[in-house]
């Protein structure tokens, strides 16, 4: 009798009336056991932590795959996930320490300005996608965003090497064209899975934020020069 | 969609407080719970319903609440008080609640703005060119479209522009402090100048209203990007200038003719296009002083002995730029 009465902690509820005229009847309790036993069967709860962090690597990594063969396909929307993004803008805040003249203030505020440009840019051209019309939901919107910018930081990693090697005029074209290149990359893989979403005739307005928020990266990864 | 307020939630013989709510239920809000909703739509009858549910839920557990205090009364006068107090309290709570979220489900509803963004690429194109060209016809209302999206397009195209003039300009400066600069510049003066000339429309009863002027504005800033973009990459200053009446001044003219067709009386008229046309122009040649001559400003400085970091060059922009542009000014006024 008690485990019953522990199983159905609802049941007292069972005979609300929320107006006189008209009684609310029925069973609104809820079973308690079969449900846990259900949810063991999911739980990954108890799983060693190598195995959640590999699962979680290798979603990561399938969908860097589709940003660098953007074809048109569902995977990065239907399981979309933020720890690409994350890893992405914070590799890339990290590749552009370090530059420019001065030592002292460049730490702090260079690693946030390009996370707060990134998010707050993508946030905007989401709820611009979404206020023209989109069918994409906020979340799925951020995760396409983020995760093409694969390969700006591609370019910023290649970049560094090329400052390397020095600084001159010859350097700057290559890193012009490097730049240039890897931008258009990024712009025509998140518009492959953006423009989807949007009806028709609209395309060119979305995509052109895109355009403008790949561009300002590009920006600060082509003028980024090392300290002497 | 918008239903209307769904009858009184009175429970109260004393009369609760939702006589002065706001009626109706707004539609939703970014909902975060619809995470993976993939449907444009259905959010929008998921947020109802889900706020639908929530108040049926308040209103079982308001009535739950007083069945119970309702059977203590009877205990007596302390219990009496104790259960009023309670009663009242809980009824604070639950009105205070629902007024602050249904204050949340208005103000926070992006769905406000979605009317401004209603547009087709032709017509942000047609908006684009028709921003040059102005139209005589002052004695009659001119129609100014009232959509967001373009002005607010190009008022990020202009923050772009401005930081391509940095790179061209070839200056190794700390992007941090020039970017929240160039932010700052072009939407204080998107906003700031809209609301200020509204204002004064607003003084003198000109039929204009704050959308169509933020839309008025932000077109005008078309003409501004073009000659920022050619005079940052071809740096013949013959030519800022030439561009610089050209361009400022057609999308002068044109918004000056847009609010004089929508302005009764000589004195309000001058008031109110003077002052536009001396901000938008005065705004062009800033732009491109400022940002132009951050290079020769910068140069001289590092000759001088005090002007190390960078960032105090940045935002001492005024005053440095001053110097240099009279300094460079001089001499091509003596040339003429």
């Amino acid at each position: 009798q008690a485990s019953a009465d522990a199983n159905r902690p609802f049941a007292g509820l069972s005979d609300v009336s929320i107006s006189e005229d008209i009684p609310v009847e029925g069973d609104i309790s809820v079973p308690v056991g079969p449900s846990a036993r259900r949810d063991d069967e999911f739980s990954t709860l108890d799983e060693p932590v190598k195995e959640t962090v590999l699962r979680d690597l290798r979603a990561v990594g399938k969908k860097f795959v589709h940003v660098l063969y953007p074809k048109r396909s569902t995977a990065l929307l239907r399981d979309w996930d933020l720890w690409g993004p994350l890893l992405l803008c914070v590799t890339l805040a990290l590749l552009l320490q370090g530059g420019a003249a001065d030592s002292d203030y460049q730490g702090g505020p260079q690693f946030a300005e390009v996370f707060v440009i990134v998010w707050f840019g993508s946030i905007i051209i989401t709820i611009n996608s979404k206020l023209l019309g989109g069918t994409i939901s906020f979340f799925q919107s951020l995760c396409v965003l983020g995760y093409c910018i694969l390969p700006l930081t591609v370019a910023m990693a290649v970049c560094r090497i090329v400052l390397v090697a020095g600084s001159g005029s010859v350097s700057f074209a290559v890193r012009l064209v490097v730049v240039t290149a890897s931008f258009g990359w990024s712009t025509f893989a998140s518009t492959a899975f953006l423009a989807d979403s949007q009806p028709a005739n609209r395309k060119a307005l979305v995509v052109y934020p895109v355009f403008l928020f790949y561009f300002v990266i590009g920006w600060m990864v082509l003028t980024f020069s090392p300290s002497q | 969609t918008m239903s209307a307020g769904s009858g009184n939630k009175n429970t109260e013989p004393w009369g609760s407080f939702d006589d002065n709510l706001i009626q109706g239920s707004g539609s939703a809000v970014i909902d975060m719970e619809n995470m993976d909703d993939t449907s444009g739509s259905s959010f929008e009858d998921m947020g109802e319903l889900h706020q639908r549910m929530k108040e049926e839920e308040e209103v079982t557990e308001e009535a739950a609440a007083t069945e119970d205090h309702e059977d203590g009364e009877f205990l007596g006068m302390k219990g009496l008080k104790g259960q009023l107090g309670r009663q009242v309290a809980d009824e604070v709570w639950q009105a205070g609640k629902r007024q602050a979220s249904r204050a949340f489900n208005l103000y926070a509803n992006i769905d406000i703005l979605r009317p401004y963004f209603d547009v087709e690429p032709v017509q942000v194109r047609s908006r684009l060119m028709e921003s040059m060209i102005p139209v005589r016809m002052i004695n009659f209302p001119q129609k100014i479209a009232g959509e967001l999206y373009g002005p607010l397009m190009l008022v990020f195209t202009l923050v772009a522009i401005l930081l391509h003039g940095m790179k061209t300009s070839d200056t190794i400066i700390r992007e941090g402090t020039l970017m929240g600069t160039a932010i700052g510049t072009c939407f204080g003066y998107w906003l700031g100048v809209s609301s200020f000339i509204y204002f004064l429309a607003y003084l003198v009863n000109a039929q204009i209203t704050m959308l169509q002027m933020l839309s008025l504005l932000g077109y005008g800033l078309f003409g501004h990007c073009v000659v920022l973009l050619v005079s940052y990459n071809i740096h013949f200053h013959f030519l800022f200038y030439v561009l610089w009446l050209l361009c400022g001044g057609l999308s002068t003219l044109r918004m000056v003719a847009a609010l004089l067709s929508r302005t009764v009386g000589q004195t309000p008229r001058l008031l109110l296009c003077g002052t536009l046309s001396v901000l938008h122009m005065l705004f062009l040649l800033y732009l491109h002083f400022a940002y132009h001559k951050i290079v020769e400003g910068l140069l001289d400085s590092l000759e001088g002995p005090n002007m190390v970091p960078m960032q105090r060059v940045a935002r001492d922009v005024p005053e440095l730029t001053i110097n240099a542009t009279v300094r460079s000014l001089v001499p091509l006024l003596r040339a003429h």
